[in-house]
């Protein structure tokens, strides 16, 4: 299979791509001086002169009409500046962004109605968050309680109480693709497993809480320093709610203690910043705490129920795939059903078949909404995959590393178009499951399961699992969903800014919030020294604010090191061009005798008649009598890059596009031992192999694996964002939502294997996600191995040990 | 998350401290440690009118070993006791018990006396303190009492003491040097609160038969408990695993903790009998070596 | 120390203590925790608030010299002690403590948010110079929430750490 549109490729692939001067090398990170001694810069630590603090009254309830709200009592603390609530925003506001239905709109403080335990209802702006609480104690509020729907299968019955009158029912929205012939494929298969299974959701849940800085400026512009992700060519729309001209707001990025996904395009904690800030007048900080956090942060993970079936023939060849999947969005869905986009970017996993189904159901419940989490929807469908993969191999008996070689994308079938339409740029799957398994002795493994179980009644499994790592995301997977989709955006750039100043000095201005601990300064610096031989501490990095920067996404979907890659590289070559252009005009050479080595622009073949970067930066500045005729002074060149290879959908969408083409790989391998009679894990070894193309850091895409692969593990065992069946929210604190300690993280060991992209510059493909996206199926897998004489069968997340234990409780049971 | 208004005082002296108290009753909420309390008022779960800080009573930071009991001053630390070899080698239990108490950061700051105070049905030192028939020395406007710690417990973090009373002190029997201990506990995350933890302290005699037996259960229900229909089985029987087992099983009897977010009732019950056995087969085999070591104390 | 026999109880107070070596005196309001202390009133921002409820750790500072959960602690209970902060190793970035270099060295943080406390437990952990394995090492830091590393570089720092200092014999 083949792409059907060829884009440019680039040079590096194959074993004749050039050998890297810093790219590849662990090298220290320019990020951390200042983080080790505490100036990270983190919104929490500026202070504004005259700034105030806002606390946020919450509901206690998850469905009610707010029928009154006294707030006298609050005013009359001294120090409460001021108190808003739903009807100030109805009044000044106009609703906040949304990639979603236009019928399910939301505001930062609910406006009459609230659908969730957690949604803002009044907002207090006091001296100091110790009197703003004071002032939030003190505010009472009516509540008419509404019949609550905290099921989404239940919010899809035809009498189910309804979050959102105009839109009509609980049904966000609905769709099923089908591409192949599904009903034929399981028709033929020798085998069909079928399955029920529940990815509860979780969350990002950094350690440091979304924040913002709001404050009337100059010239009627409001500016508003804030931590999250967004979009710098999307800040229009938060201006748009807030009633501004969209250049009267400047959004001045600020670095994140940990994102995660959590702080992308978090808009409604900056635009209530906004939102206050406008009407006192005043700077207004708004910091959300972890209690607002955990039940607000609008960035809960998914949370899906699918009823699935997988054909096999009996040689363990899939035949296809069925999916009926039901997604509880929360009470809103702001960024539509994107999280769906990025399962069928990887539909068939990396496996052959051609035959899918696809039937997906959004509903809205009363529950915090759905945003963003590491792996955005398609860690669980390779949960999901892996689990049915598992299955089969049980059922035919074949061992679970043999029946993926079977099943395997080959190397020489790149780029693979699968079913559905997007692209699978390169990829060496068998190669990664080797060095897995190279990493490991799974004999000595399976003998010692054996002997422990017989010999010490100790149960231990092992797990495998490959599945896919997509990134650098495309925005057409928020839309193509839709027949007729109001913004059927297609951009999705990155821009860069190099200056070398007049003693030859490095400048990188980056465009968007780019730093939530994801080294992108190390990232872009390696890039900018591998272009022209200076050393990447020295450069100076810094952000734009939106009132000067260039188009720019920011972190998501693992696309930041290949889109900063492109942008640098693309702003790199645009210099050196200028660079040698005055350097030939100097040397009175053509400047294509001329190259760039190590700083300095040197003729080919006798390097000793040469120039330096701090002479030609002179040039370039002082002496514009010396420069080529009709050039201009200065050394400053700008590059956005745009996604390097994505297409349209058909309009009949039988054809979904290429939406995220650069796809990395990875195979994890979990040896467990469960405690039957407590249903407690440990880890006695771990294998993680990823492919993310060329690395550019081995050492930071480890340190990305690792934490990845710790929040896979937490999703899977321990962290739960729980509602009971009154829509009462359970885990309201870290006492409740289990974060892994190093206790509970084992030493996962890390291998690497880089198949380039055709696509990227330098070959790069993103790896930031890559790690959570496989851990959930090699424990569930490992789990079930270690259990399996008792029937065990992990189909929901988290594992709880309640369940292990009741699983083999049941089995004892009956003898 | 910040605490809402409060007066706050810090008296230096144990008569003060009761003097305060006595003056402000139940209005008056008692800072020790805060491992417990601060999150609670950060969380505003808390509205003192006034919090008393004894930090700083020296008389509450004492550990002092008579010949058969050891008395723990309610302001000491537990880290303090965790390190302390006295405190090892006469309640080797409650040395087993509390490095499961939280993390050491919180073990730095909590004390003996807020823990049992706070009275947690899941906490470690609670628990500790009903399986050694602890006393719990309290002291109010009237004067000084003592509490079996099975009267001290009374309900979801509610204790016996009276609106003006303090916890001083806990005294602890110092352990026989022939008896063996075990404790096993299981929390989703090491540090968290007990899904079920068992303390059993076991003496055998000349043929290894059980001849004494305590075993306490935290986390099963609203106070630590005693499981005495496993005691009473086990008492004068053999020491085997088959037997132990069996016995255990009784203690899914004291369970009473209902289903939750972390645990089901069942899964509560099956836990009780799993660590009361594995308990008791430690403090067993613990006794055993012992006898074998010679009991030096 | 007052002598007070019945002291009266306040919302406002004036404390003295020692923060990074140096003697402080101020007034403070009772109910101020001590992380807010020391961030606003004496702007040591590398003490971080990341729940608020004694979980996570990022608050942690060295109370005497052992960590402690800042957020759990009334800034008026810490009169007359000795706290340090990250600072206390080093504020200059471009001289860092030998516990310093080796985070930066093993790649032990990635959004630094629980760096500060990291640091300080490391500080606290290795000064008995004592070899740990990594297990034990592993137990020791886990009353502190890191998201971004999953913690197996943070042991190699505490480790590379301890090392650095008894080859050197830097007191931690």
């Amino acid at each position: 299979m083949t792409a059907t549109q060829d884009p440019a490729r680039t040079t590096e692939e194959g074993p004749d791509r050039p050998a890297f001067t810093y790219i590849g090398k662990d090298r220290r990170r320019v990020e951390d001086p200042r983080l080790l001694v505490g100036r990270g810069g983190y919104i929490a630590d500026m202070k504004l002169p005259g700034m105030l603090h806002a606390a946020i009254l919450r509901s206690p309830v998850p469905h009610a009409r707010i029928a009154s709200i006294d707030v006298s009592a609050a005013l009359e603390i001294p120090g409460v500046v001021a108190v808003f609530t739903g009807e100030d925003v109805k009044a000044h506001m106009d609703p906040c962004m949304n990639f979603g239905p236009a019928t399910i709109t939301q505001y930062p403080i609910a406006v009459d109605k609230v659908r969730y335990v957690g949604e803002a209802v009044a907002a207090v702006v006091a001296e100091n968050r110790y009197i703003a609480e004071d002032g939030v104690d003190a505010i009472v509020v009516e509540y008419e309680e509404l019949p609550v729907v905290s099921d989404p299968r239940a919010a899809l019955e035809p009498d189910a109480p309804v979050l959102h009158e105009e839109h009509g029912s609980n049904l966000g929205y609905e769709r099923t693709f089908e591409f192949g012939d599904i009903t034929a494929a399981l028709e033929s298969a020798d085998l069909v497993v079928e399955d029920e299974l529940h990815w509860g959701r979780s969350a990002g849940m950094p350690m440091e809480t979304t924040g913002a800085i709001a404050r009337p400026g100059h010239n009627g512009v409001l500016e508003i320093y804030c931590n999250s992700l967004n979009f710098s060519y999307l800040q229009f729309l938060l201006a748009a709610a807030l009633r501004i001209p969209s250049n009267k707001l400047k959004m001045q990025p600020v670095p994140a203690g940990g994102s995660f996904g959590s702080k992308f395009t978090a808009h409604k904690v900056p635009t209530l910043a906004g939102f206050l800030a406008l009407r006192t007048g005043r700077p207004v900080c708004y910091l959300e705490d972890r209690l607002d956090h955990l039940m607000n942060s609008d960035h809960h993970g998914s949370d899906r129920y699918y009823k699935v079936r997988m054909g096999f023939t009996k040689d363990g060849l899939i035949t296809g795939l069925d999916v009926d999947v039901v997604d509880d969005y929360g009470a809103y869905m702001q960024f539509g059903v994107g999280t769906h986009g990025n399962a069928l970017s990887q539909a068939v996993g990396p496996y052959r078949f051609r035959d899918l189904r696809y039937r997906l159901r959004a509903a809205v419940t009363n529950k915090c909404q759905q945003g963003a989490y590491r792996g955005f929807g398609s860690e669980v469908h390779n949960w999901v995959l892996e689990r049915l993969v598992e299955q089969g191999a049980a059922k035919l008996g074949i061992a679970p590393e043999e029946i993926r070689r079977r099943n395997f994308v080959l190397p020489e079938e790149f780029p693979y178009k699968i079913p559905g339409g997007n692209v699978y740029d390169s990829g060496n799957y068998p190669g990664v499951l080797e060095k897995a398994l190279s990493m490991i002795d799974l004999e000595h493994w399976r003998k010692e399961k054996e002997r422990l179980r017989r010999e010490e009644n100790r149960y231990i499994g092992i797990g495998i699992a490959t599945t896919q790592e997509r990134s650098v995301f495309s925005s057409t997977e928020f839309w193509f969903w839709f027949d007729e989709p109001p913004f059927p955006i297609t951009s999705s750039p990155e821009s860069a800014t190099i200056t070398i100043d007049p003693t030859g000095a490095f400048q990188l201005l980056l465009h968007c919030q780019a730093m939530w601990g994801n080294s992108p300064e190390t990232v872009a610096t390696t890039i900018l020294a591998e272009e022209f031989g200076i050393e990447p501490e020295s450069v100076n990095v810094s952000y734009a604010d939106t009132s000067r920067a260039l188009p720019g996404t920011g972190p998501g979907g693992s696309r930041f090191t290949v889109m900063v890659a492109g942008a640098v590289r693309g702003a790199a070559r645009k210099l050196k061009k200028k660079l040698i252009d005055i350097a030939a005009h100097t040397l009175e050479v053509a400047p294509e005798d001329l190259e760039l080595v190590a700083a300095r622009v040197q003729v080919r073949g006798a390097p000793e008649r040469s120039l330096g970067l701090p002479e030609l930066a002179a040039s370039a500045y002082f002496f514009a009598l010396n420069l080529p005729p009709g050039m201009q002074s200065g050394l400053e060149e700008s590059y956005t890059y745009d996604h390097p290879y994505t297409t349209l959908p058909s309009p009949d969408r039988s054809d979904l596009g290429v939406f995220y083409p650069i796809m990395g790989h990875a195979c994890h391998i979990a040896v467990m031992e469960v405690d039957p009679d407590t249903g407690m894990t440990k880890f006695l070894d771990y294998v993680a192999v990823h492919d993310a193309g060329t690395v550019v850091n081995p050492k930071s895409l480890g340190g990305h694996v690792t934490g990845g692969a710790a929040q896979g593990l937490g999703s899977t065992l321990y962290e739960e964002l729980a509602y009971d069946a009154d829509g009462q929210f359970r885990s309201s604190t870290f006492l409740d939502y289990l974060v892994p300690t190093a206790n509970e993280v084992p030493p996962f060991r890390i291998g690497h294997v880089e198949t380039p992209s055709p696509y990227t510059e330098y070959g790069i493909k993103g790896g930031g996600e890559g790690g959570r996206m496989v851990t959930p199926s090699a424990v569930s897998a490992a789990i079930d191995d270690a259990l399996r004489e008792y029937g065990m069968h992990v189909r929901e997340l988290p594992i709880k040990p309640a369940d292990i234990v009741a699983t083999v409780q049941a089995a004892r049971a009956k003898g | 998350m910040k605490p809402p208004r409060f007066l706050y005082c810090d008296p230096d002296t144990l008569d003060a401290a009761v003097a305060l108290k006595a003056q402000h009753g139940f209005d008056a909420l008692m800072l020790a440690g805060g491992q417990s309390l601060m999150p609670m008022l950060n969380m505003r779960l808390a509205s003192p009118g006034v919090l008393i800080d004894i930090n700083g009573i020296t008389d509450l930071q004492r550990v002092v070993r008579t010949d058969d009991v050891l008395e723990i001053g309610a302001g000491v630390r537990q880290s303090a006791i965790e390190s302390d070899e006295q405190v090892h080698a006469a309640v080797p239990l409650l040395a087993r018990a509390v490095p499961h108490i939280g993390h050491v950061e919180n073990r730095h700051r909590g004390t003996v006396g807020g823990s049992i105070a706070h009275a947690d049905g899941a906490a470690e030192l609670p628990c500790i303190a009903v399986t050694l028939d602890a006393v719990i020395v309290v002291r109010g406007a009237s004067g000084e009492r003592e509490i079996p710690a099975k009267d001290f417990f009374q309900g979801f973090l509610s204790n016996a003491c009276a609106p003006d009373e303090l916890v001083v002190a806990v005294r602890f029997p110092v352990t026989p040097a022939a008896a063996g201990t075990g404790f096993v506990e299981v929390a989703r995350r090491e540090g968290d609160f007990a899904l079920a933890a068992a303390a059993v302290q076991a003496e055998l005699d000349e043929q290894s038969r059980i001849s004494r037996i305590a075993v306490g259960l935290a986390g099963v229900a609203a106070t630590p408990v005693r499981a005495t229909a496993v005691e009473d089985r086990l008492t004068g029987a053999a020491a085997d695993p088959d037997t132990v087992a069996a016995a255990a099983q009784l203690a899914a009897d004291v369970v009473t903790t209902g289903d939750d977010l972390h645990a089901t009732a069942a899964y509560r019950k099956h836990l009780a009998t799993t660590v009361v056995m594995r308990a008791v087969l430690a403090a067993v085999a613990d006794a055993e070596q012992r006898t074998q070591n010679g009991s030096a104390s | 120390m007052t002598t007070t026999e019945n002291p009266a109880a306040t919302d406002t107070r004036t404390i003295t203590l020692r923060v990074n070596g140096r003697e402080i005196t101020r007034t403070v309001s009772t109910r101020t925790t001590l992380a807010d202390f020391l961030r606003d009133d004496l702007d040591l921002v590398s003490v971080h608030l990341g729940c608020e409820h004694g979980v996570c750790g990022c608050c942690t500072v060295l109370l005497d010299g052992q960590s402690v959960r800042s957020c759990l602690m009334l800034a008026v209970q810490a009169r007359g002690h000795e706290v340090e902060t990250v600072e206390s190793l080093s504020a200059d970035q471009t001289d860092l403590h030998p516990i310093q270099e080796a985070f930066a060295e093993e790649h032990a943080l990635q959004c630094g948010f629980c760096t500060p406390a990291m640091v300080l437990r490391c500080k606290e952990i290795i000064a008995d110079g004592r070899t740990r394995t990594d297990e034990e090492v592993r137990r020791e830091i886990s009353g502190i929430l890191c998201r971004c590393t999953g913690y197996q570089n943070i042991v190699n720092a505490v480790q590379n750490a301890s090392r650095r200092c008894a080859s050197t014999g830097q007191e931690a």
